[in-house]
């Protein structure tokens, strides 16, 4: 043992503090890996940036203890802390003459400063000078400070020089001017005379340069494809080289020739062919090449494949290649892998553009991955959805999109998919019911998070039914309507915009049918507006909910009697801080005590959807200012003279309007009391100005919106009249299929959409769906999922779909196979590598046992999970694992078996642990002695090429125990091979 | 949501999603309108400002295809290696240092190895105890970008031979060195393993 020891600590003197590093700031990094909690590690680096500024402002340091120091800089920079304080050392390391140190110091300037940073300006010359050396690796450091310093206020000053560097004998200079150059193009416009010179570094006759100039090119292309459409026969030809393996053999990656020039080649064809026939028709022999070529068992094999399909479906389409493409897709999403399986969905997305039909073969695979637990895949899975929305399949997709949203807390992703739920439902709503109820949903569990406008157009909806003459359909609408919410209203918490609309509809229908007495609705209405009693919107909204419904039981002819606490309700209102809420008070209690001839012409019943003429000039006053101004009034002086004055007298009017604005959007008789007389109230046309613009597929910009819907109220008339004229046919829903075939927006949905489909295809497609769903026990996929299947994808005929979901168990069999295969494989490389790194260990330091302090204190994550390989993820590798890890610390085993079985345990006592340790040995041995027998022929040919390996890492492992570092320590991850 | 063009703004009506895509769109649009000679340029310069209700998505961004930013982290959270590509206060880093590790710590193994993140994607990839993510464009290759991952652990692997946590932990600036050789400014600069081992040979010959 003595002597193991000896060999170890001689090993890692010898390589010289082997990380080349002083112990000082070794013991710091190991410090830090140490620290249990964040405070701890703070303390340490305070400490640390203290002894720094006091040792780096000493003038006469060694050059290389100033290097060390700048690094621990950085290091300090890294986990957090400011080390700005030395900043200004490491500019000036970028001075030193010294490459080492020129090198450590653009590393420490490109990591601390930003492009706007002052100390900038003190670098340039040292760049300036850089780029003129004559060792090319000094160049190469000041053109990597370069990309990442230079301003656009700085570009001058090394430009010239970085264009000549791309005549740089060495080609990695020439790409690195090539990576600066694109730098300062996307940084400034200085440059675009420079733009040839790209295309000249297309044909240099180093591929890394090549490909570097692929990443300027693309962003050239996609801002301007046609004028780099001369080049497409360059690029064509490019890959095809690249393709046929022409390229030097250190490019291949995975057995794939140069596949990230590959890639690159692609994106920028699928650029340069969109909608181009005649450039198209080049590429399509290079990448039907390329789909045959590519190996499809690789991830780089894949992400070739699966950019090819981009390309494809970007190009001018060809058959052939969709076809080929659809093969692809197929294969990416009945793979096992959910990276395959997100980007067979992500492709099939782009497909479905070109070829619809193309989803159908692939439903259940789509279904699968909508209910994946992955978020990831099921957020791809609903942007496919999306996609494919037709009239025939929004119910179950918004449907499933409203489950999700449900479930999920992420409220920018649920604000997202209630808009995208909210906006299918406006496009493809089968029907109105199933409109109201989808709306209450999002409304009831997206709340706030959905946009105003949906509100409004969900009451509009409701007002004015379906547009036909069909009054029947529409009470029948409106009074469902109110049964969903009087039964919600009941619910707690629920979004302020989602209790308006409720109040709104109550207030309008709720009494419409008979069927619920105004009482009981007022009551309803009551408790709503003192359960929200901190919300005045939707307190406005329910008195003026009040105010419907007793109008309507006046104008009915009935008595009016308000409940106690309606009217205590009102009282306190007329009360209330709000000026709004308290004008509304005073309004009901006015309108009550009017008589039923003249509430009906102030509230007549059902009329919401009812235009008000509005007479802009309120030419009805003519005669009253004449009298006045024959009796010695003043003459109106116009607000651009008299500003003050003209606030005054315009004062009224305007808090109408902030009234109007405030709640009562569709109230279009609202307004009508003196002194301004009934038909002008213009503000009150405002909100219906506002509603217009249905079609409109997205809604962020309504508070823009009711800004200016505001000030046109405000303005002259003429503008309003336009508005108002073009209203009324707006209003014509061009998604729910209203009739009147005299507008255009009154067409059904399914037109609408440039689908060609009527209405009946609903009603066919149920058909169809229902008659699948009596066969399906022939089927043995999941009924459910098949019913799902069926309502999505609606078209697909039965035998197609059984053919596909045979062929989508046949081949997850055969996928289960190989991945069975390869598993012990990978697992046994990586327990191989392990393994002979024991065999030779000096088995280090006893004394370490001493050291596993942190065994007991390591947190709940168990060490061995935490060994298993990203590749090795079943359960054959972690046993593997198990040995391996047993193996390499043998020596250690105490600390380490302390660590693995005593992590639940608080305590490790020293008895049981050595008690356990012949256990452990002897598993150890036993796990050892059966993978290497079993797989020694498969795992020797690996471990040739790395036949240095075990000195390395016995270097490796002596010198840090050397340094104190143990394995036992907190993360046996540091030990572990990053490539398992 | 506004954006803001310099001194011009405009009111996007995208989602974030949709966001990128769109705006790149009317980037170009947009350049070509100001001209050659305005302040403003594609990409770069062009900073977007969201407003604070869209809290998650307050990530000044800057539009264009390219690697955002690296991060090596631990299990523990622990940065090991962070290189930004696109210019992010302190404050903001370790918001964003934090919430990748959030992000990515507790996936299962089995799902796929991209995360969305505000309005960018992450591509991570896990190493024994140790994840090195990579924040793209929605729009861009998630597989060519893992990857690109595992080239560059393979180039650590080559280059460290037979690399762990440990060499990264205490070579962090060679680690840093290496990855310039890789990615410049954002793009992928050399994806010859050959090509780059050479060079850091030869620069590890002078020390």
């Amino acid at each position: 043992m003595e002597q193991l020891k000896t060999i170890g600590r001689e090993l890692a003197m010898g390589s010289q503090g082997g990380f080349g590093q002083s112990k000082e700031f070794l013991d710091l990094v190991k410090s830090i890996g140490e620290t249990r909690s964040k405070a701890e590690e703070d303390r340490i680096v305070l400490h640390e940036i203290e002894t720094l500024k006091r040792r780096i402002t000493d003038p006469d340091i060694p050059k290389r203890k100033m290097k060390e120091y700048i690094i621990r800089l950085v290091y300090i920079e890294m986990l957090g802390h400011d080390a700005s304080f030395g900043y200004i050392h490491a500019v000036k390391m970028t001075h030193d003459d010294s490459l080492l140190l020129k090198r450590t110091g653009y590393l420490a300037v490109t990591l601390f400063l930003n492009e706007d940073h002052d100390l900038i300006i003190l670098i340039v010359n040292t760049i300036q000078k850089d780029l003129r050396s004559d060792n090319y690796l000094v160049v190469c450091a000041a053109l990597n400070a370069v990309c990442r310093l230079i301003n656009e206020e700085t570009i001058p000053a090394v430009l010239p020089q970085v264009v000549e560097l791309l005549g740089h004998s060495k080609e990695a200079v020439r790409k690195k001017a090539i990576m600066a150059l694109h730098r300062f193009y996307q940084k400034s416009s200085s440059v675009s005379h420079l733009v040839p010179n790209f295309r000249k570094k297309l044909c240099d006759n180093d591929p890394g340069v090549m490909g570097a100039t692929l990443c300027p090119l693309f962003d050239l292309i996609t801002i301007d494809a046609n004028s780099y459409k001369d080049l497409v026969v360059s690029f064509v030809t490019i890959l095809k080289q690249v393709a046929e393996r022409r390229l030097p053999k250190s490019y291949d990656y995975h057995q794939m020739p140069a596949p990230f020039i590959q890639i690159r080649l692609l994106k920028i064809l699928a650029l340069l062919g969109g909608g181009d026939k005649q450039a198209s028709e080049k590429m399509y022999t290079v990448v039907s090449d390329i789909f045959r070529k590519c190996d499809s068992s690789s991830n780089i094999g894949n992400a070739v494949l699966y950019e090819c399909i981009c390309c494809v479906s970007s190009i001018y389409p060809n058959p052939k290649l969709l076809e080929t493409a659809a093969e692809v897709i197929s294969k990416f999403l009945k793979s096992g892998s959910h990276n395959l399986k997100y980007m067979g969905i992500d492709a099939l997305g782009r497909l479905i553009k070109i070829s619809p039909d193309i989803a159908e073969q692939h439903q259940l695979a789509v279904i699968d991955c909508l209910e994946d637990p992955d978020d990831t895949l099921k957020r791809k899975t609903f942007e496919l959805l999306y996609k494919m929305t037709k009239s025939s399949n929004v119910e179950v997709i918004v449907d499933r999109m409203i489950d999700y949203m449900i479930s999920i807390n992420d409220s920018h992703y649920k604000t997202y998919i209630a808009s995208r739920c909210v906006e299918l439902a406006e496009q493809f709503a089968p029907s109105n019911h199933w409109f109201i109820q989808t709306m209450n949903k999002v409304f009831e569990y997206a709340g706030d998070l959905v946009n105003v406008k949906v509100a409004h157009n969900l009451m509009r909806l409701i007002a004015e039914g379906f547009g036909e003459e069909d009054d029947a359909a529409d009470s029948q609408l409106r009074s469902s309507a109110v049964e969903s919410y009087l039964r919600i209203i009941g619910e707690p918490k629920l979004p302020s915009l989602f209790l308006q609309v409720i109040c709104w509809v109550l207030g309008e229908y709720g009494t419409a049918d008979g069927k619920y007495s105004a009482s009981y609705i007022t009551g309803k209405l009551c408790d709503v507006a003192e359960a929200y009693s901190d919300d005045e919107t939707v307190k406005a909204y329910a008195v003026t909910a009040f105010m419907k419904v007793y109008a309507s039981e006046i104008a009915a002819g009935r008595k009016v009697d308000m409940l106690h606490e309606c009217q205590s309700l009102v009282e306190e209102l007329s009360a209330s801080h709000s000026t709004d809420l308290q004008q509304r008070a005073y309004e009901l209690q006015a309108v009550i005590s009017l008589d039923k001839h003249a509430v009906e012409n102030i509230l007549p019943s059902d009329a919401s959807c009812e235009d008000i003429e509005v007479d802009k000039n309120l030419l009805l006053l003519d005669n009253y200012v004449q009298q006045s101004l024959e009796n010695g009034a003043q003459p109106y002086i116009p607000e651009s003279e008299h500003s003050g004055l003209s606030n005054i007298s315009n004062f009224r009017s305007q808090d109408q309007h902030e009234a109007s604005i405030h709640g009562l959007r569709f109230e279009a008789y609202e307004l009508p009391k003196p002194p301004v007389p009934p038909r002008i109230h213009a503000a009150s046309l405002e909100p219906s100005t506002e509603l217009v613009p249905v079609s409109e597929p997205s809604y962020s910009r309504d508070t823009h919106q009711v800004e200016t819907a505001a000030s046109i109220s405000d303005m002259g008339s003429s503008e309003l009249k336009l508005r108002l004229d073009g209203v009324q046919k707006k209003w014509g829903r061009p998604v729910y299929s209203s009739s009147s075939p005299s507008t255009s927006n009154s067409t059904t949905p399914n037109t609408v959409n440039g689908v060609t489909q009527v209405d009946g295809a609903v009603n066919v497609n149920s058909k169809t769906r229902s008659t699948r769903d009596s066969r399906k026990p022939q089927v043995e996929i999941s009924p459910e999922k098949q019913k799902l299947a069926a309502s999505l994808f609606g078209g697909s005929s039965q035998i197609d779909k059984r053919a596909t979901s045979a062929n989508h168990k046949v081949t997850k069999a055969g996928i289960h196979a190989p991945e069975k295969a390869q598993a012990p494989k990978a697992a046994v490389v990586s327990n191989q590598v392990t393994v002979e790194k024991t065999n030779h260990q000096p088995s280090p330091d006893l004394l370490d046992l001493g050291e596993p302090t942190v065994a007991s204190t390591t947190p709940s994550v168990d060490p061995f999970k935490q060994l298993e390989g990203l590749l090795d993820p079943t359960q054959i590798s972690v046993t593997a694992n198990h040995g391996a890890v047993g193996t390499t610390e043998s020596p250690d085993i105490i600390g380490l078996y302390g660590n693995a079985s005593a992590s639940g345990q608080s305590s490790s006592s020293e008895i049981s642990l050595t008690t356990n340790r012949d256990d452990v040995n002897f598993t150890v041995g036993l796990v050892d002695a059966t993978v290497s027998t079993a797989h020694a022929g498969t795992t020797l040919p690996t471990q040739f090429p790395k036949g240095l390996n075990p000195r390395d890492s016995l270097e490796k492992d002596a010198l840090v125990r050397h340094m104190g570092v143990t394995p036992s320590s907190q993360n046996p991850n540091l030990f572990r091979d990053l490539l398992g | 949501m506004r954006i803001e063009l310099g001194h011009r703004s405009f009111v996007c009506h995208a989602h974030a999603l949709d966001f990128a895509r769109n705006l790149f769109a009317s980037c170009i649009v947009q350049r070509l309108e100001l001209n050659w000679k305005t302040k403003l340029c594609l990409f770069s310069s062009i900073e977007i400002h969201l407003i604070p209700s869209c809290s998650l998505l307050n990530f000044p961004l800057i539009i264009g295809r390219m690697i955002r930013f690296i991060l090596l982290q631990n299990r523990q959270g622990k940065t090991r290696l962070a290189k930004y590509y696109v210019p992010l206060e302190d404050s903001e880093k370790h918001k964003v240092e934090y919430e990748v590790h959030r992000l990515v710590v507790n996936r299962d193994p089995k799902f796929t190895n991209f995360v969305e993140f505000r309005t960018h994607k992450v591509i991570y990839r896990r190493y024994a105890g140790l994840f090195f993510s990579l924040c793209v464009d929605i729009t861009d290759n998630e597989l060519a970008y893992l990857e690109c991952i595992h080239l560059f652990v393979e180039i650590l692997d080559h280059f460290f031979s037979n690399v762990c946590e440990l060499d990264l932990v205490f070579n962090f600036h060679k680690v840093y060195l290496i990855l310039d050789e890789f990615i410049l400014a954002g793009e992928l600069q050399e994806t010859s393993k050959k090509a780059i081992i050479e060079r850091m040979g030869e620069l590890e010959k002078l020390e």
